[in-house]
């Protein structure tokens, strides 16, 4: 499950994911290697969080257990935190499918 | 400790339908509000005995709920019932009695308007209680194969580490139950949108998979008009971000197994697999959220016949059942931690690189046999025995729902 070239507090679930699990509490100044790249953290990320395996670009799409959760609202360089301030649902928002759906029952 | 060996000797108590349960309870069942009080006063008086309270709060008639009690007190972990009646109330009570006689299993009515009120109606109850809990030791116990086995699962309380530690354990322990021939159900289609198309490629037959979409489809349409993506707060501040992510983490609950079938509450699978148990109620949105709390959704799972059921917790739920025993899997180490004395098993030994998804997988695997073998869980020995039943309506499931 860990990841070549990580420490142990980030955590790999799939190898098609962009995202690393945090499993030890990051705090701002923290150093953390990624795929062997340095990465110094800038926030507070509690455990479960996630932060970026690389960078992604605005409207990529962004994996967890090799399956997509949404995409990027902007930018976001390898080691950042990703949350609802840059990752939007790809289902709620463009869910119209079902708009004028009316049971006939 | 049980190994995850492949004999178990495991020993249930036999129904005269064949089913046999892991436990032989007395179950009380209020048949509405105005007698739950008299119901709970007896249930009180037998504090450390096998007796659970149950019951419907509606005085209205509801075919589901009529379903669901019907499929409570024949459950096999029941041994027998005792129906607590106000009088006015339009439960059918009567089919519902005899439905219980045909099984054999010992039931009284307690009808409060006859009896003469709440004193007598306590003492007449505590009685018939007294009465079946005699007659129930002579069940014969039979020895009890794991493909007879059924195995639900459900989450609750959920964070970010639920999805990466706790959900895909009880991923790998339904694999290796399916494996060995027992039936297991997950659920939850409202938390399962977007993932439509990559389940719906896990059905044993295309005309299921079809179903399987159209279940999420209908579950999205209902959480939209309820104004809610089963998505609550605590579940953002433990990390998840978007409803697909919730939806992985409930989703892997299922493992990897083929899915073979498509299920409604009250419809007990006739054979091992996989099974998706449906739980948005069909047609225009009338009664509310499909599932108040865990609960509903628990209840529903032990109507389908499940013996015992896996609980995943990331938050930390400390809740039980009447009638099955739930075993609570924590996914958080922290809230291990915190909370250990309601948690079975630690899967948040996964998050702290200590075990393997697979290792976690293999010991809940393990703590269902020990359960089913009698030993009691956490919750079962706080006494928990939560129970809720609410209002919902349900067509009967499609021809391509149970592939033979």
């Amino acid at each position: 499950m860990q990841a070549e070239g990580t420490s142990r507090k980030l955590l790999r679930i799939h190898r098609d994911d962009n995202v690393l699990i945090v499993v030890t509490p990051i705090k701002p100044g923290d150093r953390d290697l990624i795929d062997g790249l340095e990465v110094v953290f800038a926030q507070d990320v509690a455990i479960g969080h996630k932060v970026a395996a690389r960078s992604i670009k605005p409207g990529e799409k962004v994996y967890k257990c090799g399956v997509p959760i949404g995409s990027a609202k902007e930018a976001i360089p390898v080691g950042t935190h990703i949350h609802l301030h840059n990752l939007k649902s790809d289902y709620i928002a463009t869910y119209t499918l079902e708009k004028d759906r009316v049971f006939v029952k | 400790m049980s190994s995850s060996s492949n004999s178990p000797s495991l020993q249930g108590f036999l129904r005269s339908d064949g089913r046999k349960g892991i436990r032989n309870c007395i179950v009380v069942a209020y048949l509405v509000e105005c007698a739950h009080h008299v119901a709970r006063e007896i249930v009180d008086a037998f504090k450390g005995q096998p007796v659970h309270l149950i019951g419907f709060g509606g005085c209205y008639p509801n075919a589901y709920a009529d379903r669901m009690m019907n499929m409570l007190c024949t459950h096999p972990n029941v041994g027998g019932v005792l129906l607590l009646s106000l009088g006015c109330e339009s439960f059918n009570r009567h089919r519902l009695e005899q439905n219980i006689e045909k099984t054999g299993r010992p039931v009284g009515t307690v009808v409060i308007q006859q009896t003469g009120g709440t004193r007598k109606s306590i003492e007449a109850g505590k009685a018939l209680v007294e009465q079946a809990l005699k007659q129930i030791e002579a069940v014969p116990r039979v020895p009890l194969r794991l493909n007879e086995l059924v195995v639900g699962t459900v989450c609750g309380g959920s964070d970010a580490t639920s999805g990466i530690t706790a959900n895909p354990a009880v991923g790998r322990a339904f694999d290796l139950l399916v494996e060995q021939g027992a039936a297991t159900i997950f659920e939850e289609t409202g938390e399962m949108i977007g993932l439509e198309e990559v389940m719906s490629s896990r059905a044993v037959t295309p005309e299921l998979g079809e179903e399987l979409k159209k279940s999420v489809e209908k579950a999205a349409y209902y959480y939209r008009v309820m104004g809610h993506a089963s998505f609550a707060p605590g579940n953002a501040e433990g990390g998840l971000t978007t409803i697909e992510e919730k939806s992985i983490g409930a989703y892997c609950k299922s493992g990897d197994s083929e899915i073979s079938g498509l299920i409604k509450p009250g419809d007990v699978p006739r054979k091992g697999g996989l099974y998706l148990l449906d739980v948005v109620p069909d047609g225009e949105p009338r009664f509310g959220f499909p599932n108040i709390n865990d609960n509903a959704e628990i209840a529903e799972l032990i109507a389908c016949g499940s013996h015992v059921i896996l609980f995943t917790t990331g938050r930390g739920s400390v809740v039980g059942s009447a009638i099955s025993p739930v075993i609570k899997v924590c996914a958080n180490p922290e809230t291990y931690d915190r909370m250990s004395d309601d948690m079975d098993v630690n899967a948040g030994r996964i998050l702290r690189l200590e075990a393997s998804v697979d290792e976690v997988g293999k010991e809940i695997y393990g703590k269902v046999l020990e359960i089913a073998s009698g030993v009691q869980t956490c919750s079962e020995s706080l006494g928990h025995q939560e129970f809720v039943l609410t209002y919902k309506s349900f067509e009967p499931i499609g021809p391509h729902c149970l592939p033979t």
